[in-house]
């Protein structure tokens, strides 16, 4: 509003009285947009308290989560996450038996984003003895498991007494057997929810964009028992080496992550704010305050940042700097604003 | 916004052998990097692996495990991919002291090859293993020890690290077997100069750009990758180093 009335006021003054200095008029109507611009960012860019409740039934210094696979293999990147401002974390996806992932390439920075097939590399039950001491310290650590089956997500649930939450991979897509290729099955993604959930923890399903309607996928996670859904996990993608004419990951296909997905992510999390009524942790793509809030808009009540950490280590504490006032409202506000 | 880097695919046009078990790979483009700072080398089929860069377009290979050994049967004409360079490379100041050990020479020796040793003390198995030795020898005062006494130095590198004065130097640069260079940090921590040792580490990794969290170090949680590889002793000194590491499941060793 402020913008236009500025800018009619000039036009007509340009119509009538400044014919001949047009360039001064020129460079003082863009100072003055400019300047309009600004003020007008500074009042109306929202501004969120700290969240003081519960989210997904897990207690978050601020809505930003290290999201699964990013730093994740160590209590001590983690804790480092932490300290560098994450909300939370999530450790890296631990399976029933030890993993070592597939043969490299498994990530390749591309434009926009990330491309990478790790395979589930992981430790196993030698996790226990590794997050240990991040978990007597800190309330949000969820732990992300993932398995072939419901007996096997319960097995290794059983591992973790002291998990702040637990976070479903039915959603990795590079994995044979694991995460996508049983996470598009309803029933299985309910009957796996089913099996964690008698641990009395927080179960945070997370979900797989892979599918014709992640609503379907969503409302399975619900009936299941879930305390959040979390949403997305990479895309499946692939790209090939001209220069040797082959897939450029070992595994040959992947997953993509990054604000190349951002686009994508908003549309699931929009999709699944109509479709469920559990809390939503957006996943896919934040790199900014204002993708927060646009995360929050769609249905968000949390989000999970993985990517963004590439180019910026410190991109937690720098999206707080942007998105938290003492002042600010409360995230509830604005969560789901953006449907009718 | 992320930039694409893709592998660059690169045709060798040059195998040298260098010792029985060392081959350098030469290839057909040059790649700017610092000393100490690696490349993540593609072989389709087999496996990426980290390795240093022996000259702007070379890479220098010794046979340990399955894409080491692919990469030791390779002939001018075949590609391979390369990413790179990562991590942060050597800082030297002043008067600098190299201490290599077998293989871990090749960051010290573009290091050498850049004016930038004063002393280097180079330590192998054997004779047969001192690779670059010839060409340390022009560039640097070199004093080579050897654990079969075939050449210089009748035991370890850490040896004649115990009869110069490491005080003298402002920077001391190390790479090699683990071992050794916790002997190396031993002896700085003794003289209260372990923030003058720049330690370059060997870890597993995978992605080589500090996100997947495969090569990250007790108890800071600094990626190997892309915070180090070259990490100073007053770091270290408390850290996992010499005392275990991580396998590509993330189990300890």
């Amino acid at each position: 509003m402020r913008f236009h009335l500025v800018f009619a006021f000039f036009s007509k003054i340009s119509l009538y009285d400044c014919l001949g200095t047009y360039e001064v008029f020129v460079h003082l109507l863009l100072g003055f947009i400019n300047a309009s611009r600004t003020t007008y960012n500074a009042i109306d860019m929202i501004k969120l308290q700290i969240p003081t409740e519960k989210i997904g039934d897990v207690p978050l210094d601020n809505h930003m989560l290290l999201a699964a696979g990013i730093l994740g293999t160590t209590a001590a990147s983690l804790s480092r996450m932490l300290f560098l401002g994450a909300g939370g974390v999530v450790t890296k996806s631990i399976g029933p038996e030890p993993k070592n992932g597939h043969h490299g390439p498994s990530l390749i920075p591309i434009s926009g984003g990330i491309l990478n097939s790790m395979g589930l590399p992981n430790p196993s039950q030698e996790f226990t003895d590794e997050i240990a001491p991040l978990l007597a310290v800190s309330k949000s650590v969820v732990i992300s498991i993932f398995g072939g089956t419901p007996e096997e997500f319960a097995k290794v649930a059983e591992w973790f007494p002291n998990a702040s939450a637990f976070e479903l991979n039915l959603s990795c897509p590079h994995a044979d057997g694991y995460g996508s290729a049983i996470g598009t099955n309803p029933r299985i993604v309910r009957e796996c929810t089913e099996a964690v959930k008698v641990f009395d923890k927080p179960v945070w399903v997370k979900i797989t964009p892979n599918v014709t309607d992640i609503g379907v996928i969503g409302r399975a996670a619900e009936i299941g028992g879930a305390d959040a859904i979390v949403a997305i996990n990479t895309i499946r993608a692939m790209r090939i080496s001209t220069g040797m004419r082959c897939p450029v990951l070992g595994n040959k296909f992947g997953g993509l992550s990054g604000t190349a997905v951002f686009s994508i992510a908003i549309r699931a999390v929009y999709d699944l704010y109509e479709a469920c009524s559990l809390p939503i942790i957006g996943c896919g793509g934040v790199s900014t305050a204002d993708n927060v809030l646009e995360m929050m808009m769609a249905g968000a009540s949390a989000v999970e940042i993985g990517s963004a950490v590439y180019e910026n280590i410190n991109v937690f504490s720098d999206i707080s700097k942007d998105l938290y006032d003492a002042n600010g409202i409360p995230a509830a506000e604005i969560v789901g604003c953006a449907h009718d | 916004m992320i930039e694409e880097h893709m592998p660059m695919v690169v045709t060798i046009t040059k195998v040298l052998y260098e010792t029985p078990t060392i081959k350098t790979i030469v290839f057909d483009e040059l790649f700017n990097s610092r000393p100490g700072q690696f490349c993540m080398v593609w072989v389709p089929g087999v496996d990426e692996i980290p390795m240093a860069f022996s000259a702007a377009n070379a890479i220098t290979v010794m046979r340990v495990g399955d894409a080491t050994a692919a990469l030791s049967t390779l002939k001018e004409g075949d590609k391979i991919g390369i990413r790179g360079p990562f991590g942060n490379g050597f800082f030297t100041t002043g008067k600098v002291l190299a201490i290599g050990g077998g293989i871990g020479v090749t960051p010290l020796f573009t290091l050498a090859t850049n004016g930038g040793i004063d002393t280097f003390l180079f330590g192998a198995r054997t004779a047969k293993e001192l690779v670059f030795a010839d060409e340390l020898s022009d560039v640097t005062d070199l004093r080579i020890a050897t654990d079969d006494g075939t050449m210089g130095h009748h035991g370890f590198v850490t040896d004649i690290l115990d009869q110069i004065d490491a005080t003298e130097y402002d920077t001391i640069c190390t790479c090699g077997p683990e071992m050794m260079m916790k002997g190396i940090l031993d002896r700085l921590v003794v003289k209260g100069i372990e923030s003058r040792g720049q330690f370059s580490l060997h870890r597993y990794m995978k992605c080589g750009v500090g996100v997947c969290g495969s090569c990250c170090m007790d108890y800071e949680g600094l990626r190997v990758c892309r915070d180090g590889p070259v990490f100073t002793g007053d770091i270290l000194k408390n850290s996992e180093f010499a005392n275990y590491y991580r396998d590509s499941s993330g189990r300890k060793e």
